[in-house]
């Protein structure tokens, strides 16, 4: 397996959002996590990023950007850790051919293609999260962890990357809002309701109606 | 009217921290102008005024020989100074957090260049690397503070999406420096605009640029030829954004050096007799390090400096500095609304702004020069230089700041606008930018004793001109410590009062 937690306190500074959390993800799981927003989706990703982040690539909600710098570059941040600093300052300064066509593709195929060297700070909302999603693509490693990654594109990109995502990544955990695409998505669903999970199965038997409840007050 | 059962209406105002700690600042400066020299002692300042006046607007651009020289050669100076400062300061902002780099930066920007040429024209002469250096070493201690403190509020969701395994000079030069490199370009090419004014003013003690030609026209009268000097100064400044464009820089600095001049040989010889000989307080020099003679020759030595100089010296710099200080704040409140949209149409606006330029791009120094050729020797022309120049660059910001109040519709206007709705709301900034000031007033107040105001900088110059170098040392130090307590302090009432802003420019 990859990730494990054995019934765990976690959350920000010694205050407890999550309780008695005990988890267990192998190699080719593909995991949703639902819930509201608040119930410690991102508490719990952050948490398996500290543990596993060794091979993981990370997708934060807020993406990360480094706004001054290109779409280009952002995305090759996700390669920093296989080449010496002087190669990466090199292609800071002058992006090399080879960079260029190992990243052309990727964000080709999620609609940026065309704002391969505009900066990333004037994208739009869903351009910065798609920029953030090919630095981990890019990245690559065993797993992802991606908290709200399609939060901000519409059904037929948010197909689109998760299928990109699905491509690259063997194990995938994500945290998403809308139930219908994790039900479609993912192989195992955990949802998570007044600090613990209060749900763990496949996605195979559950049903729209069987989350409902995750939602209610 | 009805009132709240068991809540009794508090009877008188309460006045909040930050009023009160300006008021306090009033009073001590009112306390200071009790025992603060000021007067006219020129027998006919009207006359030279109106010289001077007439002098201005009928500039003489073909009295100065070799007029491009003088302005490449400021420029030259400052370009080397800033650069090297700026590279300097970029290397130790890496190092920042050791207390020891903390320090050293801090009493290196304590002591203002023009005390920093002083000491390097007793070391390598009326050289070139004497003005370049005296530029370089405040500022590289300034850059270092400001670019540590600027990487420090680099964003770190970045940093945190980072592969792990990413090295430490990719991550810095990938994520932290890019984020804040807008910051870090904008302060520096401030810097080399504050570079420019030190470069000018280098020329006073003789150093080849805008400053010399400017001694030598006010001194002989020539007040045409001394307006037609700082005219092309003030171009020089307003065109700035037009010439220093960031893909030529690269270029600029690497002519710069070949146009500084030629200048005294450096003499190593000069060098080690100021190292071993000259910076050593008198009484050691040859005394036995074991007899108690020489120490208690050194205890007299540093008390008569303590009390016959650096005393009076001291008092004299901060009753300047605080009556200064107030004075610019007065200024800055009067001024502001010459350029805020808030108050005034285009027309005013400009003029405004060219007043506020003008005062703002010519150094306090250089001001201070002109009124006491006015006036004579007293606090006066010091208080009025430093307080139009501090005053002109607060009102500037503060003003910019009051664009962006947004108001009611119907809001007052005219007096009733300035004091209840725009005052209120900018006075936070106002104060911060103040307080930042602080501690630039009162080094300028201790340099401006080299005009023979009787500052600190009187005594260090009188000490260079008796070539006792332990004195002036050891006075450059006691003034130098000063001023790291008057930034301490000022840091510690802005936090106390709780105002912040970015016044990097400030």
């Amino acid at each position: 397996m990859l990730f494990r937690l054995n019934n765990e306190n976690l959350g920000y500074d010694g205050a407890a959002v999550l309780r008695g959390i005990s988890i267990t993800v192998s190699a080719g799981e593909r995991v949703a996590l639902v819930g509201e927003s608040g119930a410690g989706k991102s508490t719990l990703l952050s948490v398996l990023q500290d543990r596993y982040g060794g091979n993981t690539a990370l997708i934060p909600q807020e993406p990360g950007l480094v706004r001054s710098l290109s779409v280009f570059h952002n995305v090759y941040m996700g390669s920093l850790h296989r080449h010496s600093a002087a190669y990466n300052l090199l292609n800071l300064v002058w992006p090399r051919q080879n960079e260029i066509k190992r990243i052309r593709p990727i964000v080709e195929r999620l609609g940026l293609g065309e704002k391969l060297f505009e900066r990333a700070g004037e994208l739009s909302g869903g351009q910065q999260q798609r920029t953030a999603i090919c630095r981990a693509i890019l990245q690559g490693g065993d797993a992802v962890l991606g908290d709200e990654p399609v939060s901000a594109a519409d059904n037929h990109q948010s197909r689109a990357i998760l299928a990109a995502l699905s491509d690259t990544f063997e194990t995938i955990i994500l945290a998403m809002h809308d139930v219908d695409l994790a039900l479609e998505f993912s192989t195992r669903i955990i949802g998570i309701k007044d600090g613990g999970i209060a749900l763990d199965a496949p996605a195979g038997d559950l049903t729209r109606p069987d989350l409902d409840f995750l939602y209610r007050d | 009217m009805a009132t709240v059962p068991g809540i009794s209406a508090p009877t008188a105002p309460r006045y909040s921290p930050v009023v009160k700690t300006s008021a306090a600042f009033v009073a001590v400066a009112a306390g200071c102008l009790l025992f603060a020299d000021i007067s006219i002692t020129t027998l006919d300042p009207w006359s030279e005024m109106k010289r001077i006046a007439w002098g201005a607007v009928t500039p003489d651009f073909g009295a100065v020989a070799g007029l491009g020289m003088v302005v490449l050669q400021t420029i030259a100076f400052a370009l080397c100074g800033v650069a090297l400062g700026a590279v300097g300061g970029f290397l130790l902002s890496q190092v920042f957090h050791l207390g020891a780099v903390r320090w050293t930066c801090a009493s290196v920007r304590a002591i203002h260049e023009l005390f920093w040429a002083l000491i390097f024209m007793q070391v390598l002469g009326l050289s070139p690397l004497t003005g370049v250096l005296a530029i370089a070493i405040p500022y590289a201690g300034i850059c270092a503070k400001v670019y540590a403190e600027t990487l420090e509020e680099a964003h770190l969701p970045a940093l945190r999406s980072l592969p792990s395994g990413t090295g430490i000079v990719s991550a810095f030069f990938f994520v932290r420096l890019p984020d804040v490199w807008v910051h870090i370009k904008n302060y520096t090419s401030y810097r080399f605009e504050c570079g420019l004014r030190s470069s000018a003013v280098l020329g006073f003690i003789g150093l080849p640029t805008l400053g010399f030609y400017l001694e030598t026209a006010f001194s002989e009268g020539n007040y045409s030829e001394a307006a037609a000097l700082m005219i092309i100064f003030y171009l020089l400044i307003a065109t700035l954004r037009y010439w220093m464009r960031p893909k030529l820089v690269g270029l600029y600095v690497l002519i710069a050096p070949f146009l500084l001049g030629g200048g005294a040989a450096i003499d190593m010889s000069n060098i080690v007799r100021f190292l071993t000989v000259d910076v050593v307080p008198a009484p050691l020099r040859g005394g036995g390090l074991l007899e108690g003679r020489t120490w208690s020759g050194l205890g007299d030595w540093a008390g008569t400096l303590l009390i016959d100089q650096a005393l009076p010296g001291m008092v004299a710099t901060i009753l300047l500095t605080q009556i200064a200080l107030v004075a610019t704040g007065v200024l800055a409140l009067a001024l502001f609304p010459l350029v805020s949209k808030k108050f005034f149409g285009p027309v005013t606006r400009t003029v405004g702004h060219v007043f506020l330029v003008v005062m703002r791009s010519t150094p306090e120094f250089i001001l201070a020069y002109i009124f006491l050729q006015l006036w004579g020797p007293s606090m006066l022309p010091a208080i009025v230089a430093l307080s139009l120049h501090n005053g002109a660059i607060i009102g500037h910001l503060v003003g910019r700041f009051s664009d962006e109040v947004r108001l009611r519709p119907d809001s007052p206007r005219g007096i009733n606008l300035y004091g209840f709705e725009i005052v209120p709301r900018v006075y936070g900034q106002f104060l911060a930018f103040l307080f930042y000031r602080w501690e630039v007033i009162m080094r300028e107040t201790a340099i401006l004793g080299i005009l023979g105001i009787a500052t600190l900088g009187f005594f260090v110059d009188s000490a260079l001109a008796d070539i006792r170098l332990d004195r002036a040392i050891f006075l450059i130090a006691v003034m130098a410590a000063f001023n790291v307590a008057v930034d301490a302090l000022s840091r510690q009432i802005r936090n106390r009062l709780r105002l912040s802003t970015r016044a990097g420019q400030a």
